[in-house]
């Protein structure tokens, strides 16, 4: 009944151990039409499960403008609304062409995106570079200022980092990386500083050997020094590509995918496929900066929940005490208490990434979608709060929980498959 | 106006300076104020909230930049204070409870190792599951659910059995195990007299009253109504006999139960007359005639307790321990008023109250046809408020004093009625302050008997000691202000109420018989588990209410608090469909 293997669990132990054997390698910094088909002709990329224009947030139509005046489809953004509304642009998500992408996800042919590859599974992951904080394209600004940014990304960032990791020769060994980061306080989503300056630290003397202008080495390696949360991205390919290659064997209720659309938040689970499961997105709850207050929240959004799917982010809570307090007003007791929790829904500890704080225990490993309905435990997701409103940016950071209902459907939709139960 | 402070080097982490920012800005008089890094994302989010001014132009990354913005310059210097006091006090220090909290069985085995007994308080459907976790996990386990079907009862029972451990209900209200009171109980001192019983209240009352009377109690042991049914058999009642024959502690056991099915019956009391200690055994309802041998038949509840006080202090049996003891008050009554209204909100008093008044009136076997009913007839009614059909939906009449109102006040409009006879049940579980809840009631209807110009008593039992969270003192006086004629024992305050229409019940004494059931060759081996549980402080997974804690914790046990939830939130699909997803 699940293929090759007896029961249920053993079908989820299987995909676990193709976690855990995961390898993903840093290759190269490309224009992602390069890499994705798709991407050649009017087609931008977004976060989560499919969607359509009029039921994107503002913050993820304000990124679509942008990426229609980068692209130079429209020249001002009156146009390239008209162009957006009229169905002229193509819709597809990041999850279908092997990609993720942070809060809105739009993702466009010229951008520059990170390859990671999985040498595991031989699969690759894309995902576009981190801008930073404050007025960027992900959280729906589009200004001038974030077009240049953008450009320069194209022209000087992306090809800078592609000549350095092509002198490297055969890729930054990510798992390093991230073993590394997560003993220093990271867990891959709202904290990354210190995968941050471990990338920095392998990637400076190769920049340095490259070829390009002075002037940019310094621009380049200035953002990457300013860019505390340059790594998330990393990450996020990362653990996408290793959970790609862990949704081939395509049995059993393991988690393979949450990601979220601002409208929903869909999830995938290995004995379902490419199939997603979808339940109304929650809004995340947090910390504001001042002026702006839970009111303001736009609903949750991107495919950032990749980490959360592999282990770490809000899963690993407790690996990074520096942001636990988002979680409430809590402390250590809280950050241990909710990756406590987050054990009831896992299968296992990953044996790679041992946290200190934990008693070394290693990351949640393997979210299984039947303890998620049998609990009522909803995975948590440290994430980025933006404005509702296209245009204002990040407000605030604090925590999200997946809906249970995504996970309610997944697990009914399988025994209905197994022909345990008929359809509703 | 923007106040600008900038201190050089003074490195915060972003999420500690979000949360003073919050804290500040619930200041008085602080307008708005942000306090930030001075890194260039930074600054523009400053700017982007109207808080931007010249001197931040130098701040650098490792600069704290404060902005407040306040018509009250004076305000500053307090602001800097708080934020110092902030900056310098971060430990959280959050009051930590007596016992870990939980949402698993793993987590709650991970935080008491040794826990050894279970408390089960879910909704009924679900006990029985969660009872068969806990004695997979080689836990004793006391139900306090009911709605548990009889046959899920006789599966965990027989599984406890055959593991040496003890099922307490389903549907046990009252425990005490080594001094530790579960549930619904009281606490009463600790001693050499072992409880067993099919009643909660009925556990209640006999031990508050060996307390009251100088002794203590080794354990209570509620086995659940049902257990000396014939479809379970007495599973409980016989291990928990065993168990209390070997106690070492235990001197004399009292065993309290309903009229039980005839074979069981003869089972049971074929056990007590092979135990080499004294029994005292009530059967509710039984009218007995002698004692035999060893085995002490009590008629009511408070002979009951007298007996084993007297078997345990060895003192000499009396032939008759149920006469009125205490004067009956004068009464001035109407004619019509001929009936006594008892509503109880323990069930097995207020059967023993329908039992002495059914004597009283020489009524024979009374039937009563109604839910709740447990004596109707010329008038008289007991009723017992804790019944399904009155808590559905609402609490229990002994954490909830509205349905007693409403009964008294219907009481007191029925012209025949003279005497409202009541409960009041203390103790850990019960209402706080039952007697200050009733009191408006019962003066009011006071007032309103006497505007009409006639009176109407209030008679009361207060089952409860002085150690129990209420304070019987207290409960009693409180009653006792507004006229209310309280009694020691509910067959004390049943015969005054009888008394003060006159009525009187007979008393037959009681003499010791030689036995006529022969002693059988009994193991009374106990398992390794049985032995520990009575023998040491209980470590308790409390699955459910949380206010069972209290007790535990109050008295030296320890306890894991497991809040339950149904598995896939009680959805019967989804539960079916994990059922099969294996």
């Amino acid at each position: 009944m699940y293929g090759q293997f007896k029961t249920i669990d053993e079908a989820n132990r299987a995909v676990i151990d193709k976690v855990v054997s995961g390898t993903p390698f840093l290759l190269d910094v490309v224009p992602a039409k390069s890499v994705i088909d798709e991407l050649n002709g009017k087609v931008l990329l977004h976060a989560g499960p499919p969607i359509k224009w009029e039921n994107m947030t503002s913050p993820m139509q304000g990124s679509c403008i942008g990426a229609t005046l980068f692209e130079g489809w429209a020249t001002n953004a009156d146009d390239a609304r008209a162009m957006l509304e009229n169905g002229e642009i193509e819709f597809i998500p990041c999850h279908h062409v092997n990609a993720v992408g942070p809060m809105g996800g739009i993702t466009s042919g010229s951008m520059p995106v990170l390859v990671v590859e999985n040498q595991d599974g031989g699969n690759r992951a894309y995902c576009t570079m981190n801008e930073g904080i404050g007025a960027v394209l992900r959280f729906g600004a589009y200004s001038e200022e974030v077009i240049n940014r953008l450009n320069w990304f194209r022209d000087v960032l992306g090809p800078t980092l592609s000549k350095a990791l092509h002198i490297k020769g055969d890729g930054l060994n990510v798992n390093v990386m991230m073993a590394r980061a997560i003993t220093m306080g990271d867990e891959f989503h709202q904290r990354n500083i210190a995968g941050s300056l471990i990338f920095l630290k392998d990637i400076v003397p190769f920049i340095l050997q490259t070829d390009v202008d002075e002037k940019d080495k310094q621009d380049v390696i200035q953002f990457l020094a300013d860019t505390d949360q340059y790594f998330l991205n990393i990450a996020m390919a990362s653990t996408k590509a290793v959970m790609d290659s862990a949704r081939q064997i395509q049995h059993g209720t393991v988690v393979t995918a949450m990601c979220r659309n601002g409208y929903e938040f869909g999830i995938r689970i290995a004995g379902m496929g490419d199939e997603w499961f979808t339940a109304p997105v929650n809004t995340p709850q947090g910390l504001f900066f001042t002026g702006y207050d839970q009111d303001m929240a736009c609903k949750d959004m991107g495919d950032s929940a990749i980490t959360e799917t592999f282990g770490v982010g809000g899963m690993a809570m407790i690996a990074a005490p520096g942001v636990t307090r988002f979680v409430g007003a809590g402390g250590m007791d809280d950050a241990v208490g909710t990756s406590n929790d987050m054990m009831d829904i896992c299968i296992d500890h990953n044996p790679n990434f041992s946290i200190p704080t934990w008693d070394f225990k290693g990351a949640p490993l393997g979210i299984d979608a039947r303890k998620v309905v049998a609990t009522g435990v909803e995975p948590v997701i440290n994430t980025g709060i933006a404005h509702k409103e296209a245009g204002v940016g990040q407000i605030g950071a604090g925590t999200v929980r997946a809906p249970l209902a995504a996970f309610e459907k997944a697990i009914d939709a399988y025994a209905v498959k197994l022909g345990l139960i008929e359809a509703e | 106006m923007l106040y600008t402070i900038v201190k050089q080097n003074s490195y915060q982490d972003s999420v500690n300076l979000m949360l003073l920012t919050n804290k500040i800005s619930t200041m008085e008089g602080i307008t708005k104020v942000q306090i930030m890094m001075g890194t260039p994302a930074n600054k523009d989010i400053l700017k982007a909230a109207d808080l931007y001014t010249e001197e931040l132009d130098n701040a650098a990354s490792n600069d704290m930049c404060i902005v407040v913005d306040t018509e009250q310059e004076e305000k500053i210097e307090e602001v800097l204070e708080e934020i110092d006091n902030y900056l310098s006090n971060q430990a959280i220090s959050a009051g930590k409870e007596a016992f870990e909290t939980v949402n698993s069985w793993d987590k709650a085995v991970n935080a008491l190792p040794d826990a050894n007994i279970a408390v089960i308080s879910t909704p009924g459907q679900y006990a029985a599951e969660e009872a068969e976790k806990a004695l997979d996990r080689d836990m004793h386990v006391m139900i306090f659910s009911d709605n548990v079907t009889i046959e899920d009862e006789r599966r965990i029972k027989e599984k406890a059995h055959e593991k040496g451990l003890l099922v307490m209900g389903p549907d046990a209200g009252t425990v005490i195990v080594s001094g530790v009171p579960l549930a619904f109980a009281n606490v009463v001192k600790t001693g050499k007299i072992g409880v067993i019983g099919a009643s909660g209240t009925g556990i209640q009352e006999v031990t508050t009253e060996i307390d009251r009377l100088g002794a203590g109690v080794s354990h209570a042991i509620g086995t659940g109504g049902r257990d000396l049914a014939d479809k379970i058999g007495a599973i409980t009642m016989l291990d928990g006999l065993k168990a209390l024959a070997q106690h070492n502690q235990t001197e004399v056991i009292t065993l309290i139960s309903k009229p039980p099915a005839k074979e069981v019956r003869d089972e049971v009391v074929q056990l007590l007359h092979s135990i080499s200690k004294p029994v005292v055994a009530i059967f509710l309802g039984e009218e007995p005639h002698n004692h035999e041998g060893n085995v002490y038949y009590a008629n009511t509840l408070e002979e009951t307790a007298a007996l084993a006080v007297d078997l345990v202090k060895g003192n000499e049996i009396k032939s008759n321990y149920n006469t009125l003891h205490s004067d009956v008050p004068a009464v001035e009554l109407k004619p019509e008023q001929k009936t006594i209204k008892g509503l109880y909100s323990g069930g097995t008093l207020g059967y023993e109250a329908a039992t002495l008044i059914s004597r009283g009136l020489n009524l024979g076997e009374t039937d009563h046809d109604q839910a709740g009913y447990l004596l109707n007839a010329d008038g008289f009614e007991v009723i017992d408020l804790g019944d399904d059909i009155y808590t559905q939906g609402k609490p229990h009449p002994m954490i909830d004093p509205d349905t007693r109102i409403q009964f008294f006040q219907k009481a007191a409009q029925d012209e025949s009625t003279a005497v409202i006879l009541f409960d009041l049940v203390l103790g850990y579980g019960a209402h706080e302050d039952m007697a200050g809840a009733l009191l408006p009631g019962i003066e009011k209807i006071q007032q309103e008997t006497k505007a009409k110009g006639k009176n109407i008593y209030f008679v009361a039992t207060v089952c409860g000691t002085d150690q129990d969270p209420q304070g019987i003192d207290e409960q009693k006086a409180k009653l006792a202000e507004a006229g209310v004629i309280i009694r020691d024992s509910n067959n004390q305050a049943t015969l005054t109420a009888l008394a003060m229409l006159g009525i009187e019940v007979e008393v037959g004494t009681k003499e010791v018989v030689p036995a006529t059931v022969e002693a059988a060759n009994v193991d009374f081996t106990v398992s390794e588990a049985i032995e520990k549980l009575l023998n040491e402080k209980p470590s308790v997974v409390n699955v459910g209410l949380k206010s069972f804690t209290n007790s535990i914790t109050a008295n030296g046990g320890r306890v894991v608090q497991y809040d339950w939830r149904p598995v896939a939130g009680g959805n019967p699909r989804l539960r079916k469909i994990l059922s099969l997803l294996k």
